[in-house]
């Protein structure tokens, strides 16, 4: 109790022990800034990645279109007054549509202005007009007047993406062609609406055709033969290693090599889909059958290594309650410890066939890059997949593709957010925790 | 497409073969479970596999074989016209033929002899599938004969099928190794072939790098030169200026995140960080070479500097941004199994927390983080679709990062994309190619998973 009493003798502490700490607690709050801005930098990364394509690619989704009124003579389209179809999708609509936008612009004269001025009208318009006519026989004799899509070129110039003060020399559009875009304008005689051709047709050279179905096709007959073969091999695999394998080199072995598969560089499956798939066996190139296999091999590790997770995370009572009321090895693995480990298998292969999903080079390797317009039917078909295409598209010179690789993107990306997004939601609502 | 009907309808086949084999066990004890030895759907198992089981395989077999059996079989009757032909004239011959009897369109004109030969080749296929429908039929009717004949109550079905299953499962663990020995060997065979042409020596030393062959004999530089010195060293510039990236703001990432940062704030950032490594590559490549690519020429002419469209830079900081996922989540994983006692221990010494974690947890974890920085690198020099978009096609031989350089991914997707002839030096250098970066990222993994075992220090 006496100690209490005494008061603390004042020690004098040397001033160079402060100015250490001084200098330490700023080390400190350094280190802890460098922490902060390397999360930031990530971050901002990530904003600025996805800021620039969504800015790039937003106007994708939007079509400038302007109206025309079409003289429909039953001269040209139906001579004989039969409406046979068949006769009537074999008119001459290119030649239709250009008198009739030479007739809205009854100034232009001259073969160099009016091959121009064909330019600003998108070149499928024919196809529309014939889709028109097929669809609505009645109207042949009379005036129709349509929205065509304008070509890929006044389409960015009405998007503002072309500058209009720069050079004439350094644009894709004429002086011309802006001043006729221009009177259309102010006449109300354009309109800007929702893409369809984007999201329902196949490649195509012109930007304004130009729609990802065919690769969103494509994706989806290569994802199926991905499934359906890696994720049977996957979990039989898993099975067979984690519940029956018994424990030597050879199963080592087996554990080694799917590790290391699980890090070979995706181009190398490529070069073995090639060699193997196309030059040996003789599959036919550009098909989603190969890329399918392909990327059956490339997710297989992937599968495999999530379902053992899954399954060594059933605890062992399971099992031996299984075995102990006389069910054997197999009846215990499908009926008890495959069904609790379901959902973190699923999960392990939704993510796996997200990589499939996003993985590009591989599918180069395989003949999948050639520039196909029809939407494939079948798994032996050539096609192209959604990041080939945009792959494909980013390599075009026009403007319009720039945003058209950006539009393909986001669709991309909503496909890989919604398959993340069912596997974390399918984790949260069945995952167990023992 | 066929095919596939034929797959469908052996598929419904064993189902009905089920059905039969379950009833039949269920009539043949009488309606009584007690007198079966196996349950009653394993009798139906048994059935669907003596029926499906070895039609499938069948069908799976000879799909695998027809085409190049037909192909020998074609090329053989035209024996007398192909034998001045070489084995590249031959193959284009081939794939005439081919297109022909598809309907495609073909590179010359068809004569009466590709016409004859393309006839014989649609003949061919379709005696082919009615041969493999009439083998599978008889294989899946003997199936069923032989399967329903074994069928009664003392049948030992569920051996019997568990013992199929566990075969199955063997086999279905055994494919991972047949991919790896598939692309060894792929590899291998055309790489040997790659090295008969030119030489091993001049392939690893040699600093010249155009594998562009000339057409004619006589042409400059007729033979290619395939020296792929320029092209390692562009690969490893663009993997280091990714790592520069990379490695530190992926590492501080991680550290902040281990050791500062909240709970809370840790379920939204880790998250977030995860999305730069589910982003498909070919957005990174699209960004690099449509933004950053022309944003760093724009910067260079600005303060004065000749900055090629295609830098290494661009590549190289996207592709480090692409790592920074691979560096900091497995770095994460490590620093935060190091114990809890060390961080108190250093704390009861006096130390503040940044010197905790650069003296203590950095120290414990390194073995943790060497493996992932390792595994980074290979990742890095795998990677494909940034380096072909944003990166050049030209072998330059510098360290200068602003100049356009080429990597091995690259130079292997230009020399396969696109019209081919398989046996030139050209499409063989692509496997020597292949062959490299396999080698080197597989040795870079071993290490990696080496001095993860090696170096960990055991706790507790």
């Amino acid at each position: 109790m006496t100690d209490l009493a005494t008061p603390p003798r004042a020690t004098s502490r040397p001033n160079l022990s402060t100015a250490r700490l001084k200098r330490r607690y700023r080390a400190e709050t350094r280190f802890r800034i460098y922490g902060i801005a390397a999360i930031a930098t990530a971050l901002l990364m990530l904003a600025f990645l996805l800021g620039s394509i969504i800015h790039k690619g937003a106007g994708a989704f939007m079509q400038t279109e302007m109206s025309l009124s079409v003289p429909l003579k039953v001269a040209e389209l139906d001579p004989e007054g039969t409406r046979d179809p068949v006769v009537l999708s074999k008119a001459n609509y290119r030649k239709i549509v250009r008198t009739a936008l030479r007739e809205r612009f009854p100034e232009v004269s001259g073969r160099k202005n009016t091959r121009e001025l064909a330019k600003i009208i998108s070149s499928g318009s024919d196809l529309t007009l014939r889709n028109f006519v097929l669809e609505n026989p009645e109207r042949i004799g009379s005036d129709a007047t349509l929205w065509f899509k304008t070509s890929a070129d006044i389409d960015q110039l009405s998007k503002g993406n072309i500058p209009r003060d720069v050079p004439e020399a350094d644009r894709r559009v004429s002086d011309k062609q802006i001043a006729w875009f221009d009177q259309l304008n102010s006449a109300g005689e354009t309109r800007l609406s929702f893409n369809t051709t984007f999201f329902t047709s196949g490649d195509s050279r012109e930007p304004e055709q130009a729609g990802v179905w065919g690769a969103v096709v494509g994706t989806a007959l290569t994802l199926i033969v991905t499934l359906i073969l890696s994720f049977p091999i996957g979990v039989m695999s898993a099975v067979y290693l984690e519940e029956f394998a018994p424990k030597n080199r050879w199963t080592d072995l087996i554990e080694v090599n799917i590790n290391n598969l699980a890090a070979v560089p995706s181009i190398v499956f490529g070069l073995l889909g090639l060699a193997v798939f196309l030059n040996f066996f003789g599959l036919p190139r550009s098909a989603p059958l190969v890329g399918g296999l392909v990327l059956a091999l490339m997710t297989l590790p992937t599968v495999i290594i999530a379902a053992r997770a899954a399954m060594s995370s059933v605890p062992p009572s399971i099992r031996e309650a299984a075995l102990g009321v006389g069910a054997s090895p197999l009846q215990t693995v499908t009926h008890h410890v495959l069904p609790l480990a379901m959902p973190g298998i699923l999960t392990g292969t939704i993510i796996g066939m997200a990589r499939a999903l996003g993985e590009t080079a591989p599918l180069l390797m395989i003949g999948m890059v050639a520039f196909i317009v029809d939407i494939p039917r079948g798994f032996t078909d050539a096609a192209t997949v959604l990041p080939v295409q945009v792959f494909l598209w980013a390599d075009a010179p026009e403007r319009a593709f720039v945003e058209r690789t950006s539009a393909a993107i986001m669709v991309l990306l909503a496909f890989l957010i919604l398959m993340n997004l069912a596997a974390v939601l399918l984790r949260r609502k069945f995952e167990r925790r023992w | 497409m066929n095919t596939l009907i034929l797959i469908v309808v052996l598929l419904g086949l064993s189902t009905l073969a089920y059905q039969y084999g379950r009833r039949k066990a269920l009539s043949a004890a009488a309606g009584s479970y007690h007198s079966l030895h196996s349950l009653p759907s394993y009798h139906g198992v048994y059935m669907a596999l003596w029926c499906g089981f070895p039609a499938l395989l069948i069908v799976l077999v000879w799909l695998m074989f027809q085409t190049s059996l037909i192909e020998t079989l074609v090329l053989s009757d035209l024996a007398g016209a192909t034998a001045a032909l070489s084995e590249g004239q031959i193959n284009l011959l081939l794939s005439d033929i081919r297109n022909l009897a598809s309907g495609d369109i073909t590179s010359k004109e068809p004569n009466p002899l590709t016409r004859a030969a393309a006839d014989r080749y649609i003949e061919l296929e379709r005696l082919g599938f009615t041969l493999m429908i009439a083998a599978t039929l008889v294989l899946t009717a003997s199936g069923f004969i032989l399967g329903q004949r074994a069928i009664a109550p003392t049948l030992r079905a569920r051996p019997k099928v568990e013992r199929i299953v566990s075969w199955l499962l063997l086999i279905a663990s055994i494919v991972a190794i047949i991919t790896t020995i598939g692309i060894v060997m792929s590899l291998l065979f055309e790489s040997i072939r790659f090295f008969e042409r030119v030489s091993v020596f001049e392939f690893i030393f040699g600093t010249t790098w155009s594998p562009q062959t000339a057409l004619r004999a006589d042409q400059v530089g007729a033979s290619g030169a395939f020296g792929a010195v320029p092209v390692f060293a562009g690969t490893l510039l663009i993997t280091l200026i990714a790592m520069v990236v990379a490695v530190p703001i992926g590492l501080m990432a991680a550290i902040y995140m281990a050791e500062y940062a909240s709970p809370a704030t840790r379920a939204v950032v880790k998250p977030l960080l995860e999305i730069l490594a589910g982003i498909p590559t070919v957005v990174y490549g699209f960004f690099a070479a449509l933004t950053i690519g022309p944003a760093l020429r724009g910067w260079g002419e600005y303060i004065g500097l000749d900055v090629a469209s295609e830098s290494a830079l661009a590549a190289g900081l996207v592709m480090g941004v692409m790592i920074i996922p691979f560096v900091s989540s497995l770095s994460d994983d490590v620093i935060n199994a190091v114990p809890q006692s060390l961080r108190d221990g250093s704390y009861a010494l006096g130390a503040t927390q940044s010197e905790t974690i650069r003296q203590v947890i950095l120290p414990a974890s390194l073995h943790g983080i060497v493996g992932a920085i390792l595994l980074a690198v290979s990742r890095a020099i795998g990677e494909t679709m940034i380096v072909v978009m944003a990166a050049g096609l030209s072998a330059n031989l510098t360290a200068n990062p602003l100049e356009a350089v080429t990597t091995v991914t690259v130079q292997i997707v230009t020399l396969l994309v696109g019209d081919q002839e398989f046996d030139s030096a050209k499409t063989l250098a692509a496997f020597a190619l292949g062959l490299v970066l396999f080698l080197v990222t597989l040795t870079l993994n071993i290490i990696a998973l080496h001095v993860v075992r090696k170096y960990r220090e055991e706790y507790d």
